[in-house]
């Protein structure tokens, strides 16, 4: 049985229900996103994890203990919040301390745990500063710390890097991620922004308007979208339209132009139209022989992002986007120019659902 | 405010007038000016008025005068009532601002009682005793009412409006609003995040207010209960109205020294006011002390 | 999280009844004048009476000189203060919560003694200078409240980028105060010159003591003497506080709601 198990939680505000029947088994030590755009029921969820919020209806267990109707002190759980969650009329070391306070542990443990903690989170020399001594990314490391003192069964991450600046976000990432992997805790983290979620997780769990879209590790969810939802969410895609011209052999009709999937059609038949996803980073531009398809269109517009250089590119009535790696020596194409795009036959995504 | 030096150039340069740096002062020193001969100058000038004799001698005289009966329990009479009238406001309109932030109340409540408060606690002065004697004076619609319906005469056990309770409870009328306006941003300013925080962390409600809410909130309280104690301490007109000058508290021992009612010794006055001062000042001191102590993580 | 409902409403209960209480038995008891019957009798005499009419009138007038004087004195420092000298800050805001510490009564006994008829300023020599002198005691008084309410109407506004369109378009500093910030902060000065009526208007120890005949005194006066027109000023009072304090609220919302557009 999973370590964290969540069984058809459901949670409803007055007449507008925000969770809508959440399946969720988390393993012992392992990391799971919750990624879906602000709204969705992220948070909330989370809240009913931690006793914030009273479950509507629905269980949820840790280590095969009910404890949905626990209060969260009774909860054993840490919790990192978005930010200005530290408590200003304490030093660094007494808001790290504070949970051990509370359990009454003795003063020399607890001395003995803070320092171990600030080690951990490479801010030893800090213990006696206050939170608004400190930077965001210091605060946010200072908060892990203190919710990881009490050595918490589950750690739950509400947005921990979204009040920070780019640089210390990612590299915060990484520190966070590091520290999960060494104490081994079960931890769901909580963002809206697909790229955290694919560096950092085990699994990521796509959420749309309260209810699950799609579970699986990062590469499942970004190479094999179930739902045209997850598709367009998760990373940058092209969707064009297409026509199917023969179910039986994957050929598919783009703007006049044929091209093969090796996908399923997701039960389309001959004549029936479809949204065809394409991911930038699959495309390259040129004619290819073998099985690969062709598409012959006209540049449209060169964006120059250093190391990647994004280019789209027009045909009859639909538009495509595609990168190229920025080579120093050879200067992007120009606009107007004709320009052939390749990609292969397993990098169509078939998307469900009629174009619209 | 962080970017001041840089803006300063950027006026220096666009500024057309030779010398731009004037400007600025000529905001400010009518402002000092005015705050120097209506607010400074005449209570230093009470000062050394406490020091002198009718001459204008140097003296101690007036100071060791004020320890004649009347007057020293006339400033007991006015600390108690300041110190009563402050505390219970304080607590009072604490629990109020408690209820109306974080009591889950209806949402017309908060406003309501914001609105009722910003007047009430501007309603004072004469026509607050002229109210509290309509009520609670001996034939005051609520001690009728207690008369007739419950059979008690509060007269009869010993409240009187013209006394030290009666005065203290008629003060609570602007003391608790008062403190409902101060504390309630403070309240406010409690983030939601540090009680999960702390809940989460195995804290108990309890624990949460002891270690958490309490000292974050302890310097508003404590200069608020300072503001209160300073307003009660100088009002007048309320207990003037009240009671005549039947009462021996200090701002009326004052008000009639000032109008040549009783002492007719001018620099005995100006001791009188330094008193006061000195309580006021002396008892801002114990705050602002207290406070840095405390506050050490406030910016 | 949930906690129990019970003890708020209580205390908001309590609230209610402590602050409505003395209002109900206040206008009851000014109702009595004529045995056996309720009448409005006690608010015909008073609003008849011509010294009535004559405090008050004085009272309004002082204290619309004193709104004046304090908005001129207190918005080009607040802005200055703002703008170009943030170092006086701390100074310029000690010193207008001061009239907070220092009683009213001993304010006004240094006035006593120092602009009295045989000093350097003998403001108190004559009327009109001992209403000039109120004027400046209320200013005084009211200062917190006008300071307090102006310098978060200019810290709402962005008075950098204001001042810096406006000086590039060529006006003078005055001008821009005048124009430009002014009409900005409008509802701020609204707002605390409502206040200042509020304080103002009954205001009792500074008028009393400077022996003007404001409406202060003249309360005092008739609760010393009569028995019902007390009750009744006192509703009146109220009144006109909750008027002010209702268009300070009217006037906060009117000022969100073009912030909003
Ligand atoms: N306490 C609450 N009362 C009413 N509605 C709420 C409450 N908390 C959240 N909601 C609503 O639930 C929805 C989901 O919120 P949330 O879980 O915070 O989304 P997310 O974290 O994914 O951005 C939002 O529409 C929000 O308005
Ligand atoms: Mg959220």
């Amino acid at each position: 049985m999973a370590f964290l198990s969540i069984e058809k939680l459901v949670k409803t505000f007055g007449t507008q229900t925000t969770v809508k029947g959440v399946d969720l088994a988390v393993e012992r030590g392992e990391f799971v996103t919750l990624l879906g755009p602000s709204g969705c029921g992220k948070t909330t969820i989370l809240r009913m994890v931690a006793g914030f919020e009273t479950a509507t209806s629905g269980t949820i267990r840790i280590d095969g203990k009910d404890v949905t109707d626990l209060k969260p002190n009774q909860r054993n759980i840490g919790m990192v919040f978005q930010a200005y969650a530290l408590f200003p009329n304490m030093s660094v070391a007494d808001n790290i301390a504070f949970g051990l306070k509370v359990a009454k542990k003795s003063s020399a443990e607890i001395a003995a745990r803070v320092k171990e903690m600030l080690e951990l989170i490479k801010l030893p020399q800090l213990g006696e500063r206050y939170p608004y001594q400190l930077s965001g990314g210091q605060q946010q490391r200072v908060a892990l710390a203190r919710a990881l003192a009490v050595k918490p069964q589950i750690l739950l991450l509400d947005e921990p890097l979204s009040a920070l600046d780019a640089k210390i976000r990612i590299s915060l990432r990484d520190e966070i991620r590091a520290v999960q992997r060494s104490l081994g805790i079960t931890t769901i983290f909580v963002t809206h922004d697909q790229e955290e979620a694919l560096s950092m997780s085990d699994r990521i769990c796509v959420m749309n308007e309260g209810h699950i879209e799609q579970l699986g590790t990062p590469f499942e969810v970004y190479n094999y979208p179930t739902t045209r939802f997850v598709a367009s969410f998760v990373g940058t895609l092209n969707i064009v339209n297409g026509k199917v011209a023969d179910s039986a052999t994957g050929k598919l009709l783009v703007d006049g132009q044929e091209i093969v999937t090796s996908r399923s059609l997701n039960g389309a038949s001959t004549g029936d139209a479809l949204s065809l996803a394409l991911r930038p980073e699959a495309l390259t531009m040129g004619r290819a022989n073998g099985l690969s398809n062709n598409l012959d269109g006209t540049i449209d517009e060169v964006h120059f992002l250093g190391s990647v250089v994004r280019i789209r590119v027009k045909f009859k009535d639909s538009a495509i986007s595609l990168d190229t790696f920025n080579k120093p020596h050879l200067p992007p194409p120009e606009r107007g120019q004709p320009v052939t795009v390749n990609f292969g036959r397993e990098d169509i995504l078939v998307l469900d659902g009629a174009p619209n | 405010m962080t970017n001041s030096s840089i803006t300063d150039t950027n006026f220096s340069t666009a500024a057309v007038r030779p010398r731009p740096i004037s400007w600025s002062w000529l905001g400010v020193v009518p402002f000092l000016l005015f705050t120097l001969m209506f607010l400074l100058l005449p209570a230093a000038n009470l000062i050394i008025g406490a020091f002198q004799d009718a001459a204008g001698n140097f003296t101690l005289q007036n100071i060791a005068n004020l320890s004649q009966p009347t007057i020293l329990r006339a400033y007991q009479m006015s600390i108690g009532i300041s110190a009563a009238s402050a505390f219970l406001g304080a607590v009072i309109g604490f629990a109020l601002a408690l209820a109306a932030v974080l009591g889950r109340l209806p949402r017309w409540v908060r406003p309501s009682l914001m609105t009722f408060s910003g007047v009430a606690s501007q309603f004072a002065g004469v026509p607050l005793a002229f109210a509290f004697l309509a009520t609670l004076g001996r034939t005051g619609l609520v001690t009728a009412l207690l008369f007739n319906i419950f059979g008690i005469n509060i007269y009869r056990y010993g409240f009187n409006l013209l006394s030290f309770s009666g005065l203290t409870l008629t003060y609570l009328y602007f003391q608790i609003p008062l403190m409902v306006l101060i504390l309630t941003p403070a309240l406010d300013g409690l983030k939601r995040e540090w009680r999960e925080a702390s809940a989460i962390l195995g804290a108990s409600t309890w624990q949460y207010w002891r270690m958490i809410a309490l000292p974050i909130l302890w310097p508003s309280l404590l200069g608020a209960f300072m503001l209160l104690f300073a307003n009660s301490f100088g009002a007048i007109a309320t207990a003037y109205a009240l009671t005549g000058s039947s009462l021996n508290i200090i701002t009326i021992l004052l008000y009639a020294q000032i109008r040549g009612d009783v002492l007719h010794d001018p620099n005995l006055g100006y001791a009188l006011a330094l008193g006061m001062i000195l309580i006021t000042g002396i008892s801002n001191g114990i705050y602002i002390w207290l406070s840095s102590r405390t506050g050490r993580w406030i910016r | 999280m949930k906690q129990s409902r019970i003890a708020p409403w209580i205390g908001v209960i309590f609230g209610a009844i402590y602050f409505l209480v003395p209002l109900i038995a206040t206008f009851e008891f000014s109702l009595r004048m004529e045995r056996g019957r309720y009448s409005f009798e006690a608010y015909r005499i008073v609003l008849g009476d011509p010294n009535f009419q004559a405090s008050f009138g004085y009272s309004a007038f002082i204290a619309v000189c004193t709104i004046i004087v304090g908005v001129a004195l207190v918005v080009p420092t607040a802005y200055v203060v703002q703008l170009k000298l943030p170092k006086l800050r701390p100074v310029i805001e000690f010193l207008t919560l001061l009239p907070l510490v220092i009683p009213a009564i001993v304010i006004v006994f240094g006035y006593l003694r120092m602009y009295n008829s045989s000093s350097w300023l003998p403001l108190t020599g004559s009327a009109r200078g001992t209403d000039v002198l109120l004027t400046f005691s209320y200013v005084t008084l009211a200062l917190p409240y006008m300071y307090r309410s102006v310098d978060t109407g200019l810290r709402a506004i962005d008075v950098r980028t204001l001042t810096e369109a406006a000086q590039s378009l060529g006006s003078s500093w005055p001008r821009i105060l005048l124009t430009v910030i002014l009409p900005n902060v409008r509802v701020a000065v609204l707002s605390g010159s409502f206040l200042t009526f509020a304080i103002v208007i009954g205001e009792f120890t500074m008028a009393s003591l400077l022996n003007r005949p404001a409406f202060g005194p003249y309360l005092q006066l008739i609760g010393a003497n009569r028995a019902y027109e007390p009750a009744a000023l006192a509703i009146i009072a109220f009144a006109i506080t909750w008027a002010c304090m209702g268009l300070i609220n009217l006037f906060g919302a009117m000022g969100q709601q073009t912030q909003r557009r």
